[in-house]
């Protein structure tokens, strides 16, 4: 008896012990950023020692709300950039159930394939894609000159009226294909007999689309919506950095990009943290709202 | 199967299948334009719509004698096979451990790396970090942050989940160790999953650059991301550049200034980039769609 309750610790213990290197490796790299947080209350800038830093407070913060209207812009310009991309999340979706109506099963197979190749390249070659066609000298100047049509001076990418709308298009252009996948699972879990027992009694197309479909999606493109809404602020930065230009900076520069050129561009790195921190409680605020609001909704938490 | 569709049935499969094909066309259409861009002499190149104008690979000559893109290359190869290949083993190493229900503390260890999913530094705590661990101009800053993937884990562990305990528990009563089950039962089981999350790690190594842009500054560690970005934004001076070298790739100037020129120059470094996804796709897009699926089931 007492071996084999010997043998039950160490096994235990051993998977831990196995464990700790993983736990030790993630500390380093995820965990330990995260002092990095106390920088925002020093005055370091790029070079100094960790050991030579001088402690400054809440002075980093406060430069945060000297520079409010340069905060706001930016949080307005993230906050358009996710709320179009909220509106626009139903596309997604709708895509799917187009999609799943195809009945060739190696059209579909294709249309998947070739839609969802933009979402495995780089945003640095979609920059490429954009450039040579809506630049100046681009697809689009040049066909609309071809058929006698105005041009844009600037090309879209240096329009300052669009950026939201064509940063928008860029997103869906690259995320639609993927973003159905869900949702087409979605479709095929769902239970054929519905679909006859609707058309016997009459329902045409659209009416079993209505009717059967979208309710069975409902749940999935709820748990994205929420998901989508924690990360209202966290826009992301490939996208912005790459095209960003000067033509455009009012608009294109969203929180993300902000950070990084207030540490960057503008070494200003404990404010630059600050912000970040912000961000980053907002966040985790979101995410237990997020929380809440699923289980009085659904009935069941989605973390 | 009803064969007798109403009309309006028929006008809405109809609008379906264009609205599909047309956004279908939008996804596929850049990528021939770049390709026949790329081939077309130069100055004609952003007017060949269906195919190539002026045949000529001048400027894929005159990029052969660029030492940069082919170092760049053989930068983005490395890190995506030695990036890929430690990030897969030890993540479903780690995968495999945290399903050992016997575990001290196996949920308090669980959530310890979920955590991390959610709340991470930003960017400039990551900076100064890698920079103290020394990873700063260092060829394995490519390479190591990324060997433990959460997200991957996650994807792996409802898969061993799946197998049938008997095959572990068997080993276990013959005396295997840990890593002994891992790398001759439940890795060769594991083949599905453990190809689709290389193919994700793979081709997110591929199109990663904000590391080499944030934390290595040398030139001979580029990736082909980040010299993409620059040829695309120095277009215009590359042409020039490589106008006046043209000799060294055995074109005469007066043909390499009508071929070469700043759109040609763009469009064959995109091509360039995007080959290997480009070849490797279609054949690994079914493992994309079975990770999603099931952390679709999952979720």
């Amino acid at each position: 008896m007492k071996t084999a309750a010997r043998f039950r610790v160490s096994s235990g213990m051993k998977y831990l012990l196995i464990a700790l290197p993983f736990m030790i490796f993630t500390f380093m790299f995820s965990y330990v950023p995260l002092f990095g947080w106390l920088i925002a209350f020093t005055d370091y800038t790029i070079g100094t020692r960790i050991t030579a830093l001088q402690f400054t407070g809440f002075s980093a913060f406060t430069d945060i709300l000297k520079q409010k209207n340069e905060v706001l812009r930016v949080t307005t310009n993230s906050l358009a950039m996710s709320g179009l991309g909220l509106l626009s999340s139903p596309l997604a979706a709708l895509f799917a159930i187009m999609l799943n109506e195809i009945k060739s099963k190696k059209l579909r197979q294709f249309i998947q394939t070739a839609t969802t190749f933009p979402n495995f390249i780089s945003w640095i070659v979609v920059y490429g894609f954009a450039f040579s066609i809506f630049s100046n000298n681009g697809l689009l100047n040049t066909l609309l000159g071809q058929l006698g049509l105005p041009q844009s001076s600037t090309g879209l990418l240096g329009d300052t009226r669009y950026v939201w709308v064509f940063q928008l298009f860029l997103q869906i252009w690259k995320g639609l294909g993927w973003g159905a996948i869900i949702y087409l699972a979605a479709i095929a879990g769902i239970d054929q007999e519905l679909y006859e027992a609707a058309e016997i009694d009459g329902a045409n197309k659209f009416a079993r689309i209505r009717y059967i479909t979208i309710p069975s999606l409902m749940p999935t493109y709820f748990v994205l919506l929420i998901l989508a809404i924690t990360n209202i602020l966290n826009n992301g930065f490939d996208q912005y950095f790459v095209f960003y230009n000067p033509m455009v900076a009012n608009k294109i520069e969203v929180l993300d990009y902000f950070i990084y050129k207030l540490a960057f561009i503008m070494n200003e790195m404990p404010m630059s943290i600050a912000v970040g921190m912000i961000k980053s409680f907002i966040s985790i605020a979101l995410i237990f709202l997020a929380n809440q609001a699923s289980k009085k909704i659904r009935g069941t938490s989605i973390f | 199967m009803k064969f007798i569709k109403s009309k309006s049935e028929k006008i809405f499969y109809v609008v379906n299948l264009c609205i599909i094909l047309l956004f279908t066309f939008m996804c596929l259409y850049p990528i021939w334009y770049v390709i026949i861009g790329s081939v077309s002499s130069g100055v004609r190149a952003h007017t060949a719509f269906l195919w190539p104008k002026g045949f000529s690979l001048t400027t894929y000559k005159t990029f052969f004698s660029r030492s940069d893109i082919g170092l760049a290359f053989l930068i983005s190869i490395l890190k995506t096979a030695v990036g890929t290949v430690l990030s897969v083993f030890f993540t479903s190493m780690l995968a495999y451990l945290v399903t050992q229900q016997k575990m001290l503390f196996r949920k308090f260890v669980y959530r310890y790396f979920i955590v991390t999913m959610y709340v991470s530094g930003g960017m400039i705590p990551w900076y100064i970090t890698m920079k103290s661990y020394g990873l700063y101009n260092n060829f394995f800053v490519y390479v190591i942050p990324g060997i433990l993937s959460v997200f991957n884990m996650i994807l792996v562990k409802t898969f061993v989940e799946s197998l049938p305990a008997s095959l572990e528990e068997s080993a276990k009563l013959d005396g295997a160790g840990f890593v002994t089950i891992f790398v001759k039962i439940i890795l060769p089981l594991s083949k599905p999953i453990i190809a689709t999350i290389s193919v994700y790690t793979a081709v997110g190594q591929w199109n990663s650059w904000i590391d080499n842009y944030i934390l290595v500054h040398t030139k001979s560690l580029k990736t082909l991301q980040l010299l993409l970005y620059e040829y695309l934004n120095k277009a215009t001076s590359l042409a020039s550049q490589m106008k006046n070298i043209a000799n060294t790739a055995g074109v005469a100037n007066a043909e390499a200034a009508f071929k070469v020129t700043p759109d040609s120059v763009r469009m064959t470094m995109i091509v360039i980039t995007i080959i290997p996804i480009m070849l490797v796709y279609p054949f690994a897009q079914k493992y994309f769609t079975k990770g999603i699926m099931i952390g679709a089931v999952k979720g």
